[in-house]
């Protein structure tokens, strides 16, 4: 029984997958892969012994098109799965166009479309013929992430707490699979209810820090917690012009908005050429900050910027100094 | 057409050093009794930028492949007229537009270099902007200026002999030539020459800093000296932090525009012209064949356009920072209470007003600030980054 987090369907929700065409929409290498597993149950649930194809799209020619989509001799049901349909070229669009046009039976095709504005054709051509549609678009949203993750657990039989799953994401990473895995390991090796403790005992450190987190809570003034992102973040590879490029934008907003006292941020960003959150964000972290010690953190960030690109021994070293650098101008009256 | 000496503005002494290698070298082209060590196989030129170090080599060039008997860069005859147009055949010019002059570029440099000169004098490698030479150009050129043929002279023009400008290897290798920079009167001499008035001459001259090529500029180009008064107009308005980064990023977008104005035109030219040497757009039997697999060497001119971009943008901002180095000398002047000579008399009133917000220390800290951003740059900060850095720095107190 599918749940809802495992591939959320869109209308036409309840169409039988055993039709015609069957569109996947969207790159989530795993959402993906389970849609293609749930449309293969479908045609086995009618015909055990049904033949599957499982080709990327664009490596077809014509002829093959042809044989795939024909009726057959012996009367098989058969699933041709196209990978990346959206690399399709235009002669193979074609032909898929005109066997399509006179479907046969039991034959279902699954056409897999990243979603973007490529491959427009035979997205038109799915829709055209009214498929059903499964989404499997990356999860953006750490809501999303999060439901996926209860959604994992309660397949495998447990229960997750809400702090529990966004303990897991942040040690895990966003990746799915990876998710997917440790949900399951953890309701494998315990009673099934998992709560923020159990995953702490299990997990321990942070997969993904960007540097605009390290960046944030240096300019906000958190030295101690800005050290600790920055040593994860130099940990999982986020390389160091990127975290001092981060250092320098926080800097720039901070003194951008510091001398404009609270101005209605939605008015200031267009002025700015900034987005109004980022005002917002950067308005609050200007408390505390003084113009010389604005002054002294710019050239700072701009010293850290030729370090980080050569001019110093040990960068890593570089980019801990401007933080604590940054914690000290902040202090500056 | 005047002799190539007189292309040389103020620079007497070494023109006649350069002279008597001219007449050496013919004597040894001619198998008479040349005077020891006046004539030899690799020079290096130094001296600051505009003080015209690639146009002394180029005149050594001509002198040396000069067909008159009795005045050796003559200016008129073919040979001079050919090295001066760049397309005399045993003249090499090496003028890098991107960052950096690759020891790809070097070692096909050097190859060509060993060959006997085609004309029967000198075969000769002129590499402006040696300082761009990555280190494995330098070693690439280093093996043949220590074992040089016997009728081949390398010119290199460098902006000083510190180690980070040329390899220390090929330094002690060369003939050194500094050159001053031009006093203001040669080059306001110079621009009169061109038929320009004498007060704007003066002008541009002293606002030229001794650059032979930018007093020119500013001379006859009105938008130059907006541009510059732009720039100069910015030390006196920094009075908020606020102000500080918006001029910041004024000078970033001016140097930019400046640049894609250069560089578009050019790129496009470029890129047209490569593609209809592979004969993309044509038509007919056999023509998709003849584009295919050319993707590679499109986008090579494009990395080698990035780069050229790159270096006219940072070209473009150095000339700012240049013009605002002077501004903060010239505050250093008022306030040791000298009479000149001024780099920028026209604004004396804004170097006034800072000198007198400002003390002598500070004054000397705001030139430096404008010199680590020129360091900054040059170390590959984003423009942006070293400048607001500056800028900040700049602040004039409330």
């Amino acid at each position: 029984m599918p749940s809802a987090a495992d591939v959320q369907i869109e209308k036409p929700d309840d169409a039988p997958l055993t039709g015609p065409i069957v569109l996947l929409l969207g790159d989530e290498e795993l959402l993906v892969s389970r849609a293609v597993e749930r449309v293969v149950a479908a045609a086995r649930a009618h015909d055990p012994d049904a033949e599957v194809t499982d080709r990327i799209g664009s490596s077809l020619d014509v002829a093959e098109f042809y044989e795939m989509l024909s009726p057959s001799l012996f009367g098989g049901r058969r699933v041709l799965v196209l990978r990346s349909a959206h690399e399709l070229k235009a002669e193979q669009v074609t032909t898929l166009s005109t066997l399509l046009a006179s479907p046969v039976d039991d034959v279902t095709v699954v056409i897999h479309h990243a979603g973007a504005v490529r491959g427009k054709a035979v997205l038109d051509l799915a829709r055209k013929h009214k498929a059903p549609q499964l989404t499997c678009a990356k999860l953006t949203r750490p809501e999303e992430r999060m439901d996926f993750v209860r959604g994992e657990v309660r397949r495998a039989g447990g229960t997750i707490t809400a702090d529990a799953a966004a303990a897991l994401i942040d040690a895990v990473g966003s990746d799915l699979r990876e998710l997917s895995s440790a949900a399951i390991q953890l309701v494998g090796d315990t009673d099934g209810r998992i709560n923020a403790e159990l995953v702490a005992a299990y997990h321990e450190g942070r997969a993904e820090v960007s540097g605009f987190a390290v960046a944030d809570l240096a300019v906000a003034g958190d030295t101690g917690r800005a050290l600790e992102s920055l040593r994860w973040a130099l940990s999982v590879g986020v390389p160091q012009v990127v975290i001092a490029d981060a250092l320098a934008d926080g800097v720039r907003s901070v003194a951008r908005v510091s001398g404009l006292g609270r101005a209605n941020p939605n008015e200031l960003a267009p002025r700015l050429g900034m987005p109004p959150w980022k005002v917002r964000r950067a308005q609050s972290q200007a408390r505390g900050w003084s113009e010389r010690g604005l002054r002294n953190a710019l050239g700072c960030v701009a010293e850290l910027n030729a370090d980080v690109k050569g001019v110093a021994v040990d960068p890593d070293y570089a980019l801990e100094r401007a933080v604590l650098r940054l914690g000290r101008a902040r202090q500056l009256r | 057409m005047t002799s190539v000496w007189d292309d040389l503005i103020g620079q007497s002494v070494t023109v006649e050093v350069l002279r008597t290698a001219a007449e050496a070298a013919a004597a040894i082209t001619e198998g008479r009794a040349a005077s020891p060590g006046a004539m030899t196989h690799a020079w290096l030129f130094t001296g600051p930028a505009g003080s015209g170090r690639s146009i002394a080599a180029r005149a050594l060039a001509a002198a040396l492949q000069c067909t008159a008997a009795d005045d050796l860069g003559c200016g008129h005859c073919a040979a001079c007229r050919t090295v001066r147009a760049g397309t005399h055949p045993d003249v090499r010019m090496v003028v890098p537009e991107g960052l950096s002059i690759s020891v790809g570029e070097m070692r096909s440099l050097v190859a060509s270099a060993a060959r006997l000169p085609s004309l029967g004098r000198w075969q000769i490698v002129v590499i402006e902007d040696a300082d761009r030479l990555t280190e494995g150009a330098f070693n690439a050129l280093l093996k043949v200026i220590e074992e040089p043929p016997s009728r081949t002279v390398f010119l290199l023009c460098a902006p000083s002999t510190h180690p980070d400008d040329v390899a220390v290897t090929i330094r002690s290798r060369c003939r050194v030539v500094p050159l001053r920079t031009p006093p203001i009167e040669a080059v306001a001499a110079v621009l009169r020459a061109d038929g320009i008035g004498d007060e704007l001459a003066r002008w541009a001259a002293a606002a030229g800093q001794g650059h032979v090529g930018r007093a020119r500029r500013l001379a006859r180009d009105p938008e130059a000296r907006d541009h510059r008064a732009a720039v100069l107009a910015i030390p006196a308005s920094l009075t908020s932090l606020e102000r500080c980064l918006s001029a910041a990023d004024r000078l970033v977008a001016a140097a930019e525009a400046e640049a894609s104005a250069i560089t578009s035109r050019l790129d496009a030219d470029e890129t047209e012209a490569l593609q209809t040497a592979l004969g993309a757009g044509a038509t007919g039997r056999g023509t998709a064949t003849s584009v295919r697999g050319s993707v590679g060497v499109v986008r090579d001119l494009e990395r080698r356009q990035r780069s050229r971009a790159t270096r006219v943008q940072r070209d473009a901002l150095d000339r700012a920072l240049v013009d605002l180095a002077a501004f903060y000398r010239d505050v250093l002047l008022v306030q040791a209470g000298s009479a000149g000579p001024f780099a920028h008399p026209d604004f004396a009133e804004q170097v006034r007003t800072v000198a007198e917000l400002v003390t002598p220390a500070r004054a000397l800290g705001r030139l430096d600030a404008v010199l680590a951003c020129r360091l900054a740059i040059e170390q590959n900060v984003k423009l942006v980054i070293a400048v607001q850095a500056m800028t900040a720095a700049l602040r004039l107190p409330a």
